[in-house]
C-alpha cells in the first residue's frame, strides 16, 4: 500500500461492493411530444426575442406560437389515434407523467382554446395605429412608468411586448403537463410553470396600466399564498405515505401497499397528516378553479389584466385545474371518497349560489363574466362529486365546451371600445344591438350559452353534469343547481335586453373593426357553441371515450 | 433528535408565514412570508425524507428551493413595477376595482 493510499484510508473506506450503476432515466418521448414541443417552442421564443430585429419579431413570434401550437394538437391527436387514450394509455417520464384519454383529451382542449386565445393576443387592428405603428392590447414597454416620458418614447418608437408570446407557451406547457401529472413533485412545478407567465401577462395592459397592475399583484400575492399551501399539504401527503407518487399514494390511502416499513406503518395511522394534507393540496386547486371560498382574486384580476389574457386564462386554467382535481380526487383520494364529498359539495353549492348571486350587483361586463366562471366552476363541480365514469366524461365535456365559449366572449368584449380603450361598464353596452346588431347577436349567443338554453353547448354540458351528478346520488346538489342557473339567467338575459332593447346613447362606444385573427377567434366560439349544442353526441361519445383514469 | 420536532417547528413556521400574509400592508413583507411559507414546507420534506429514510423528499426540497427563487424574480419584477407607478408598495392602497 502506497503511503498516499494509506493516508487516504484514514477518511474512506472501500465501498463493499462497486456502486451499482445508476439506470438512466427511460423517457418517452413520443408520448410526451405535445408537452416537449410547446417548451421546445417557447424557448425558441425566447431566442427570437433576443435575435431577431424589433420589426420582424412579431410575425416571427406569431409564426412560431402557432406553428408549435397546430403541431402538439397534431401529435394529441395522433396519440389518441394510436390508441393512447384507451388501450395503450399508461404512465410516461419514469411515472411523472400520465398519458390516458382525460389527459390527452384535456391537453387537446387547452391546446385548442390556446391556439384560439393566441389569436386574439396577436390582434393588432382594434387600437388606433400609435405614430403610425400598429398596437396590440399590450402595454409598449413594461418596464416604464404608466404615464412617463420612457412610455411615451417607447410608444412612438413603436416598440411592443412580443414577449406575450413565449410566456403565454410557458404557461400552455404547464397547463399541459398539470392535468397528466402522475407525481405530487410534477404536480406542484406543473402549477408554478403555468401561473407564473400568467402572473406576468395580467400586469401587461396597454390601456389602464394602473388596474392591470393592481390585478397582476394581486394575482401573484394570492397565487403564491394558494401555491404555499398546497405545498404544505404536498409534503403532509408525503409523509403520511412516504411516496409521492399517486398510485402509492392511493394504495397507501386503501391500505393495500404491499410493502410496509415500520416508519410508513407509524405515519400511515396517522390520520390527520392524510386529511389535513389532502385538504390543502384540494384547497389549491380549488383556488386555480375560482371556487367559493377561495374565489376573491378573480373579480379583481378578470377585470384588471388585459382581455385576451382574461379570456385565456378564464378558459384554459379552469382545464388544467379541473383536469389535475379530478386526477387527486379520483385517483388519489378515492379511499377518502367518504370524507371529500361532503366537503366537496358544501363548496359546489355555495360557489354556484354566490357566483349566480353575486353576479346580479355588478354593473362591469368583465366582472360579471368573472362571477359567471365562479358560478360555472360550481356546476362543473357537481359533476366533479359524481365520483362515477359519467361524472368524468361530463366534466370533460362541459370544460371543452365553457372553454370556447369563454374566449369568444372576451374577444367580443375587446371589440366595444370608446376614447379609454374598452368600454367595459355595462351602461356604454345599452342599445349596442342597435349600432351593431352582428357584434350583439354573437354575444348574445355566448350568454345564452353560459345561460345553459337549448341548442347550445352550455345546455348539453349542464345535461350532462347535472345527469352525472343525479346518478352519482347527488340530486340536491342538481336541485341547487338548477335554482343557480335560473338565478344566472336573469342577468345574462338583462344584458341581452340591454343590448337589444334600449336606446343607444349619443355618446356609446363604437365597435373596432377586427382583423380576421379575432373574427376566426370569435367565428370559432360560436361555431363550437352550436355545433355542440345542436349535434352534442359525437363529443360526448369521444368525452365518454375519454373517461377512464390510468393508475 | 426525534425528526418529529422539526415538523412542530415547520409548521410553526408555516403559520408564521400565513398571519404574516394576512395581516402585512407591504406588498414586500407579505412576500417575503410567502417564502417563509414554501421554506417551511422545505423542512416538513426533509424531515418526513428522514422519517421514511428515501431520498424523494429532499430532492423535493431543490425542486421547492428553485421554484422559490423563480417565484421571487416574477414576484419583484410586478411589485417594483407597481411601486414605481404608485409610490408605495402597501397592498391596501392598490383598491382601484374596489366596488
Amino acid at each position: 500500500m502506497s503511503a498516499t493510499a494509506a493516508v487516504h484510508s484514514l477518511w474512506t473506506t472501500a465501498a463493499a461492493d462497486p456502486i451499482s450503476k445508476i439506470d438512466a432515466p427511460k423517457i418517452e418521448y413520443g408520448q410526451l411530444a405535445p408537452i416537449l414541443i410547446v417548451v421546445g417552442a417557447a424557448v425558441v421564443g425566447i431566442l427570437v426575442e433576443a435575435f431577431v430585429p424589433r420589426r420582424t419579431r412579431y410575425y416571427a413570434q406569431l409564426f412560431v406560437a402557432v406553428v408549435a401550437l397546430a403541431a402538439a394538437f397534431a401529435s394529441v391527436v395522433a396519440l389518441a389515434a394510436d390508441g393512447y387514450a384507451t388501450t395503450k394509455a399508461g404512465i410516461a417520464a419514469m411515472g411523472a407523467v400520465a398519458v390516458d384519454g382525460p389527459a390527452l383529451f384535456l391537453q387537446g382542449t387547452i391546446l385548442l382554446t390556446a391556439l384560439v386565445g393566441l389569436f386574439t393576443f396577436a390582434e393588432r387592428r382594434l387600437d388606433p395605429e400609435a405614430h403610425g405603428n400598429r398596437v396590440d392590447s399590450f402595454a409598449a414597454q413594461a418596464a416604464s412608468v404608466p404615464g412617463s416620458d420612457s412610455e411615451k418614447k417607447a410608444v412612438k418608437a413603436g416598440f411592443t411586448t412580443t414577449e406575450v408570446f413565449p410566456l403565454l407557451l410557458f404557461a400552455v406547457a404547464g397547463m399541459l403537463v398539470f392535468p397528466a401529472a402522475n407525481d405530487l413533485l410534477t404536480l406542484f412545478v406543473a402549477l408554478e410553470v403555468l401561473s407564473l407567465p400568467l402572473y406576468l401577462l395580467c400586469a401587461l395592459a396597454r390601456r389602464k396600466r394602473l388596474m392591470s397592475q393592481e390585478a397582476a399583484v394581486k394575482y401573484f400575492l394570492l397565487g403564491a399564498f394558494a401555491s404555499a399551501f398546497t405545498l404544505f399539504g404536498i409534503a403532509l401527503l408525503y409523509g403520511y405515505s412516504g411516496s409521492m407518487s399517486y398510485a402509492t399514494i392511493a394504495q397507501v390511502v386503501d391500505g393495500t401497499v404491499p410493502e410496509v416499513t415500520p416508519a410508513l406503518a407509524d405515519t400511515m395511522g396517522n390520520d390527520v397528516l392524510l386529511l389535513v394534507g389532502a385538504a390543502l393540496l384540494v384547497m389549491g386547486l380549488l383556488f386555480k378553479v375560482g371556487a367559493v371560498p377561495f374565489h376573491m382574486w378573480t373579480p379583481d384580476v378578470y377585470q384588471g389584466a388585459p382581455t385576451p389574457v382574461t379570456g385565456f386564462m378564464a378558459a384554459a386554467t379552469k382545464v388544467a385545474a379541473f383536469g389535475a382535481l379530478l386526477r387527486i380526487l379520483y385517483v388519489v383520494l378515492p379511499g377518502l371518497r367518504w370524507d371529500w364529498r361532503p366537503v366537496m359539495w358544501g363548496v359546489a353549492i355555495v360557489t354556484m349560489v354566490v357566483g349566480a348571486v353575486v353576479a346580479i350587483t355588478q354593473t362591469d361586463i368583465k366582472r360579471l363574466l368573472a362571477y359567471s366562471a365562479i358560478s360555472h366552476a360550481g356546476f362543473i363541480l357537481a359533476g366533479v362529486i359524481a365520483a362515477t365514469p359519467s361524472g368524468v366524461s361530463s366534466v370533460l365535456f362541459y370544460l371543452a365546451a365553457y372553454s370556447f365559449v369563454t374566449i369568444g366572449a372576451f374577444a367580443v368584449v375587446t371589440l366595444v371600445r370608446d376614447a379609454g380603450g374598452e368600454a367595459t361598464h355595462l351602461s356604454k353596452w345599452a342599445g349596442l344591438g342597435r349600432r351593431s346588431p352582428l357584434v350583439a347577436a354573437v354575444f348574445a349567443v355566448f350568454l345564452l350559452a353560459f345561460a345553459g338554453i337549448p341548442l347550445t353547448s352550455g345546455f348539453a354540458g349542464k345535461f350532462a353534469v347535472f345527469k352525472a351528478a343525479a346518478e352519482g346520488g347527488a340530486a340536491p346538489l342538481v336541485v341547487v343547481g338548477v335554482i343557480a342557473s335560473a338565478i344566472a339567467a336573469f342577468f345574462y338575459i338583462r344584458v341581452i335586453v340591454l343590448m337589444f332593447f334600449s336606446e343607444p346613447r349619443p355618446e356609446g362606444p363604437t365597435v373596432a373593426v377586427p382583423s380576421p385573427l379575432t373574427m376566426t377567434a370569435i367565428g370559432v366560439g360560436v361555431a363550437v357553441t352550436v355545433v355542440l349544442g345542436v349535434a352534442p353526441q359525437y363529443f360526448l361519445e369521444l368525452a365518454g371515450d375519454a373517461g377512464v383514469f390510468v393508475r | 433528535m426525534n425528526p418529529v420536532n422539526y415538523l412542530y417547528l415547520a409548521a410553526l413556521l408555516f403559520t408564521i408565514g400565513a398571519t404574516g400574509v394576512l395581516i402585512r400592508r407591504n406588498a414586500i413583507v407579505v412576500f417575503m412570508c410567502v417564502e417563509l411559507m414554501l421554506n417551511a414546507c422545505n423542512l416538513a420534506f426533509v424531515a418526513f425524507s428522514r422519517m421514511h429514510g428515501n431520498l424523494d423528499g429532499q430532492v423535493i426540497a431543490f425542486f421547492t428551493m428553485v421554484v422559490a427563487a423563480a417565484e421571487v424574480v416574477v414576484g419583484l419584477a410586478i411589485i417594483v413595477s407597481l411601486f414605481r407607478s404608485r409610490h408605495s408598495a402597501s397592498v391596501d392602497d392598490a383598491s382601484l376595482m374596489k366596488l
